[in-house]
Formats: structure tokens, C-alpha cells, sequence
């Protein structure tokens, strides 16, 4: 260890290995993984979020994990995206194609992408 | 990318209940599943509370699992870790009256809720044989802003206005001690870290060691430079394998790193760190006798003065820190003195670790601010005394300690407090005592500790704790006399007063204390020959109550000494010239038929 800097690089560079353990991070991405959800086809929607947060550098940011039967099983697969002091959105018959739009334009963006959540068709 | 970490309790408590097969089993089970690329597996220290262990936690929900098994771990694998749904029967989850439905969130848990972690920060939330984990949660940072801003003796004052005393028991100022070794010019001066933790029942420090090794590391560099020391020891029992494989390995990513060895951080500041084992003598916990081991020698403790920051190790100045005095350190750099001295009393600051044990529900870890009371930390944290019954008394300061009765429940826990009610801080053993609990025959088990551990250097402790044995062992058979427990309490004055070192002048501290709050035990067993928990076997009878026997001679045949007489269907009788007091009889018979009295 030569100066502080090398320090704070071990140190910025090790932070997104501990931060989940915070379990604070400004936005939940949460995939319901229910028997319906994982017949649908959630499994691959899931990995490819866990992917795609880690490529565009979000893992301090966000948080991907799962949760049981959202209730409208038909729109299967579902991800919901909470936001501290947001409303949350909901994105319905989701496919691994559609996650790198939503994730760089809207967890990095910060603009939900209407044309796939459940609201506006 | 990794989405869920589970983090599975690695302390001596939760692997010794199975916690290293769970990790295994549940790595294999993640990659068979397919997420062994998304979930991670990582062993921590310590999480306190080790009565509920293996305990395992899921983030980033924040899940706590107690009392996993191996074959629980399929279903939290494909039930929690794939579909999102915890495992809600492994979940830890009180329900408190505010809180009817149980809590939500780990840190609200009657356990969890006042208690305040400084010495146990990272103990339960990094991997310890990761030196990474440790830096990215500020690591290393107070010791690279010492070498770099500060001057060894910025560094004292800081400590000194910290407040921060030793945590070892004796609550000596750190700050100034670190000053007089300090002050002390010489050639070569040493720092060493006492992890010579040997009171039974106490297991802080181990756990420090095992969840946070960086920490003491970081502290004992942090003590060199201030001291003007370039080498440091860790005299650690051998039987603690654990936190001395973890030692060893934080010692060498240390050094890897740079942190430990020459010009750290780039200045002239060069410093490293070596593990001494010690073989378990409770004496070697005593400074002196400390340093005496270190350098080759029987372990025995020598005069003071000098002391150790004047003539120490190899007669160089030397400083001893526990190792909780030493996690401390780095947060005090690197949240100043003042955030330190504004946890606590007016003369005790920060927080202290107590290992409970005993007779208390939440056995395990536990970290709360001075000031707290005995009451809160018994009660609150530790859930209160198992099966209904009711609280005795609690010994602090192990053999060196004394017994805290319910009318000082209340005291709030600092040096000061402890000390006026005839107990002491000690290193943080404590241990609760119920109403089933003899208290002369707990003064008897301490005693018989200190005797067995004696160096046997000086005749007022190897002689004197003797004598005193004999006489309480001559109380519990119902032999002692009310002139033997003043002449015990003459004997244990004298000792205190001239032992030489801390072993001796604190052993008979539970026989006084068990006197002054519980005479009226002492004089049951001495004057009407009685022990009135039912603890000493001389002073009990077994009998068979003629009403309710029914002569089914299962007591008879269980009793290994075949004292037990009477004829089938008819009561039966013990004969007490020749039972053992084993309780064999009392626990078979079906009918309740069978007391001790």
C-alpha cells in the first residue's frame, strides 16, 4: 500500500461486493417468480436483468430480486420497479429483449418505459 | 452480476451446530439450480445470537434464518433464493406486544433493537477472510489517515479524549497508556494484543478475532506508530483454531496488500505483526505473566512496577490492549473522539460486549451502550430466564467477578457502578443464575477454577484460594461452622491484599460477593445443614413419597447403587446410608413419586 489512493480504489472497487448487504439501494426491480411467472417465462427475464444492471454499472444503484404471485398471473411475466418517493411501476408480459430498454431508460434514466407497463397500452 | 448474498454465521457457535455442511450442501445445491452465478455464499463472524444458530441471512431482503439444517436447504434454495418466497417457518421473528404480527426488520428485534455495535461492527456482515470487505466498509482508513495526517502524539490525545479504558476488565485509560510507553525512548518498543480470553463462559473476544481479524490488526499498526513500536504480537489460545486460521490468513493479505510491513502508506512507518499461541493457562491472561510466556518462559507473572510501558516484553516498553479495547480504535479515528465520548456515562464511555450465558433464553453476543442496565440487557436483549422461573442473581468478571443480585438490577453498567456493588466489569463473561442455582456452590466453582489455575508463584494465591476451597467445600457437605464463614471472609481480605498479580488479588472476589448478597444460603447449608436450591448432593435426600409409589420397581432397577428396597406393588424405600444422589430414581419414575429435598 503506497498512498490513500490506492486505498480508496481497493475501497471503490470493493463497495458493490458489501452494498447489497446494506440492503438500501434507491430502486427495488423486483420479478414475481411464482410457479406462473416461472412458466411464462420469468427465469430468463430475471437473469437478464441481473445482466443487464451489472453492464450499465447500476449494482450500487439498484437491486434485482424476486417475489411470489403478483395476482394477474395472465400477464405474466411481471416486474415491478420501486423507487423511494415514486410511485411504482409495473411491467407486464415482460421478455429478456425488453429488459436493456428498461433498464438504461429507466433505472438509469429515470423515465419508465410506457409502451411495456401495465397501464398504457 | 450477483444479486442475493446469503451470509452463513462461521463463529465458533454456529459451526460447532453444523453451520460449515449448511454451506456446503448449499453451494452445491445453488449450482445445481443454476443461480450459483447470481447468488453468493459468504461466511461471516459472529451474529450474536448464537442460541438460535446455524444462522444464516438473505440479502437483500434482509431474511434471517435461525436454526437452519442441511436439509432445510433445498427448499430455502428453490423456494427463497429462485421464487422469492422465504422459507417463513426458519424465519427468526418474536412478536413483541407492540408488534402482534412479528417484526419486520432484524434491527427492530427486542435482541437487536438496543443494542449498539462498534467492537462488533463487521462481526456478522463481512467476510473476515476477505481483506477487501473490510476496506470497502472503511477499512485500513483510519490507519492511512494516521500515517499520512496525524503525529504519534495527535494520535494519543485522540485516544485520550476518547475516553476509551480497557476492555480486558481493569478499565485502565488506553490513551494514557499508550502515553507512558510512549514517553518511554528506547531502541524498540512492542505492542501486543492480550487474546488470551480464558474466564469460562466468555467468548467476546474469539468472536472479534473470528468476524473482524482486520480490526485488531489495524488498531495494534495504529498503536506502533503511535508508541513508536515496529512489532506486535497476538497472543491468542491455541484453542481457539479458528480465530488463529483467521488470524493468519488477515495477517498475510495484510501484508500483501502492504498494510502490515515496510514504509506502509509510502512512509517511513514500518510495521508487522506475529501470532504467539498460548496453551491455555488462565495466568497467561495476566500481563506480565503474558509477556513472560512470549519470551519462552513458564508462564508466571512478575512484579509491578515496572510496568510493562516502562520494562516489558525483552524489557523493552511495551503496551498490552484486550482485543475489544482494540476494535474500538479505528472507528475512534475515523469518527473522532468525540462521537466515542458521546456514547456512555460520565466516566465509562463507548459500549462494552457481554457473552451471555446461563440461564437466559437469547444466549449469544451481545454489544450495548454503557449506561445500560443489567435489567435491560438480561430481560430485553437477552429475553429472560428460561422455563417461568425465577432470576437469582448474574456474575460478571467470571472467577475475578461477582454476583449482581436483583436489587441491583437497575445499576447502570459502568466501572464505577460495577465496582461499588462488589462485582466488576472483567472482560465481559456474564452469566445468569436462577433460583435452581446454589450460590455457595457457585462460589465453589469459581474457586475450584482460580486453584486449578494458579501459578503457584506467590503463597497468598496458591495457598490462600486453597484454604478458602476447603472451607467452602466443607460448607457444601455440611460441615462448616458459622466461625469458618468470618474466618473465610478474613482470608479472602488477605489475599486480595497481597497476591501478586490480578490472578489472586480477584479470586476470592466471588466468595465476598456471594456472602454480602447471599449470607442467608451460606448459613442455611452451615446452621440447619440444608442447601436450599437442591444443589449440593450431601446436603440432599431422595425420598419416596409412600402415597403415591406404586411399587413398580423401575427406581429399583435403574438405581446403579441398588439402595432402592420394597416388594412389587408395595411403596419402596430408599436406603440414604448408601445412595449417590445421582437422581437416577427421580427422573425415571413415572408417578412423581420420587422428591429431593
Amino acid at each position: 500500500m503506497k498512498s490513500l489512493q490506492e486505498l480508496a480504489e481497493i475501497r471503490e472497487r470493493s463497495k458493490g461486493k458489501v452494498a447489497l448487504r446494506e440492503g438500501h439501494n434507491e430502486i427495488r426491480i423486483v420479478v414475481g417468480m411464482a410457479t406462473c411467472g416461472i412458466a411464462a417465462g420469468a427465469r430468463p427475464v430475471l437473469s437478464a436483468l441481473v445482466e443487464e444492471v451489472e453492464k450499465q454499472g447500476l449494482s450500487e444503484k439498484a437491486t434485482v430480486s424476486q417475489t411470489g404471485c403478483i395476482g394477474i398471473c395472465r400477464l405474466e411475466p411481471i416486474v415491478e420497479v420501486f423507487e423511494v418517493g415514486k410511485e411504482k411501476v409495473t411491467y407486464v408480459k415482460m421478455t429478456p429483449e425488453k429488459v436493456s430498454q428498461i433498464v438504461s431508460e429507466h433505472i438509469k434514466g429515470g423515465k419508465p418505459v410506457y409502451e411495456y407497463t401495465i397501464g398504457e397500452k | 452480476m450477483i444479486r442475493s448474498h446469503v451470509l452463513i454465521c462461521g463463529g465458533t457457535g454456529c459451526t460447532s451446530s453444523g453451520s460449515p455442511a449448511i454451506r456446503e450442501h448449499l453451494e452445491k445445491e445453488l449450482k445445481r439450480q443454476g443461480l450459483d452465478e447470481e447468488i453468493k455464499v459468504v461466511q461471516t463472524g459472529c451474529f450474536g445470537l448464537c442460541a438460535l444458530g446455524p444462522i444464516m441471512i438473505v440479502y437483500p431482503e434482509g431474511t434471517f434464518y435461525s436454526r437452519v439444517t442441511e436439509e432445510d436447504v433445498t427448499e430455502i434454495v428453490s423456494e427463497h433464493l429462485l421464487k422469492g418466497r422465504p422459507v417463513e417457518r426458519l424465519v427468526y421473528n418474536p412478536k413483541t406486544e407492540d408488534m402482534p404480527h412479528g417484526v419486520t426488520s432484524l434491527s427492530e428485534t427486542p435482541f437487536y433493537k438496543s443494542q449498539m455495535r462498534i467492537a462488533l461492527r463487521n462481526c456478522g456482515v463481512i467476510d473476515p477472510e476477505q481483506i477487501d470487505e473490510y476496506i470497502a466498509l472503511d477499512g485500513y482508513l483510519a490507519l492511512g489517515k494516521v500515517l499520512t495526517e496525524m503525529t504519534p502524539q495527535q494520535v494519543i490525545d485522540v485516544m485520550k479524549a476518547s475516553g476509551l479504558r480497557g476492555r480486558g476488565g481493569a478499565g485502565f485509560p488506553t490513551g494514557t497508556k499508550w502515553q507512558f510507553a510512549a514517553n518511554n525512548a528506547s531502541d524498540e518498543k512492542f505492542v501486543i494484543c492480550n487474546a488470551d480470553e480464558g474466564d469460562p463462559g466468555a467468548f467476546m473476544d474469539r468472536s472479534i478475532l473470528e468476524g473482524d481479524p482486520h480490526a485488531v490488526l489495524e488498531a495494534m499498526a495504529i498503536a506502533g506508530y503511535a508508541i513508536g513500536g515496529t512489532h506486535g504480537y497476538i497472543y491468542v489460545r491455541a484453542e481457539y483454531p479458528i480465530a488463529v486460521k483467521r488470524l493468519e490468513i488477515a495477517i498475510d493479505q495484510a501484508r500483501e496488500y502492504g498494510l502490515l510491513g515496510k514504509n506502509i502508506f509510502g512512509t517511513d512507518f514500518s510495521f508487522d505483526i506475529d501470532i504467539r499461541l498460548g496453551a491455555g493457562a488462565f495466568v497467561c491472561g495476566e500481563e506480565t505473566a503474558l509477556m513472560t510466556s512470549i519470551e519462552g518462559f513458564r508462564g508466571e507473572p512478575r512484579n509491578k512496577p515496572p510496568f510493562p510501558a516502562e520494562k516489558g516484553l525483552f524489557g523493552k516498553p511495551t503496551i498490552i490492549n484486550n482485543v475489544e479495547t482494540l476494535a474500538n480504535v479505528p472507528q475512534i479515528i475515523v469518527k473522532g473522539a468525540q462521537w466515542f465520548s458521546s456514547v456512555g456515562t460520565d466516566c465509562t464511555k463507548g459500549t462494552k460486549v457481554f457473552a451471555l450465558g446461563g440461564k437466559i433464553n437469547n444466549t449469544g453476543l451481545v454489544e450495548i451502550p454503557m449506561g445500560t442496565t443489567l435489567r435491560q440487557i438480561l430481560f430485553e436483549i437477552g429475553g429472560g430466564i428460561p422455563g417461568g422461573k425465577k432470576f437469582k442473581a448474574a456474575q460478571t468478571g467470571g472467577p475475578s467477578g461477582g454476583c449482581i443480585p436483583t436489587e441491583h438490577l437497575d445499576t447502570p453498567i459502568d466501572y464505577e457502578n460495577l465496582k461499588a456493588i462488589g462485582s466488576m466489569m472483567g472482560s465481559g463473561g456474564l452469566i445468569v443464575m436462577d433460583e435452581d442455582n446454589c450460590m455457595v456452590d457457585i462460589a465453589r466453582f469459581f474457586l475450584e477454577f482460580t486453584v486449578d489455575e494458579s501459578c503457584g508463584k506467590c503463597t497468598p494465591c496458591r495457598i490462600g484460594t486453597r484454604r478458602l476451597l476447603e472451607m467452602l467445600n466443607k460448607i457444601t457437605e455440611g460441615n462448616g461452622t458459622l466461625e469458618d464463614l468470618d474466618k473465610m471472609e478474613e482470608l479472602s481480605h488477605y489475599i486480595i491484599e497481597n497476591a501478586l498479580c490480578g490472578l489472586g488479588q480477584t479470586a476470592p472476589n466471588p466468595v465476598l460477593s456471594t456472602l454480602k448478597y447471599f449470607r442467608n444460603e451460606y448459613e442455611a447449608h452451615v446452621v440447619e445443614k440444608r442447601c436450599p436450591a437442591g444443589v449440593c448432593k450431601k446436603l440432599l435426600q431422595y425420598v419416596i413419597d409412600p402415597n403415591k409409589c406404586t411399587g413398580c420397581t423401575l427406581c429399583a432397577r435403574k438405581c446403579p447403587v441398588s439402595c432402592i428396597a420394597g416388594k412389587v406393588k408395595e411403596p419402596h424405600v430408599i436406603d440414604q446410608s448408601k445412595c449417590i444422589k445421582c437422581g437416577a430414581c427421580m427422573d425415571n419414575c413415572k408417578f412423581s413419586a420420587i422428591s429431593k429435598k
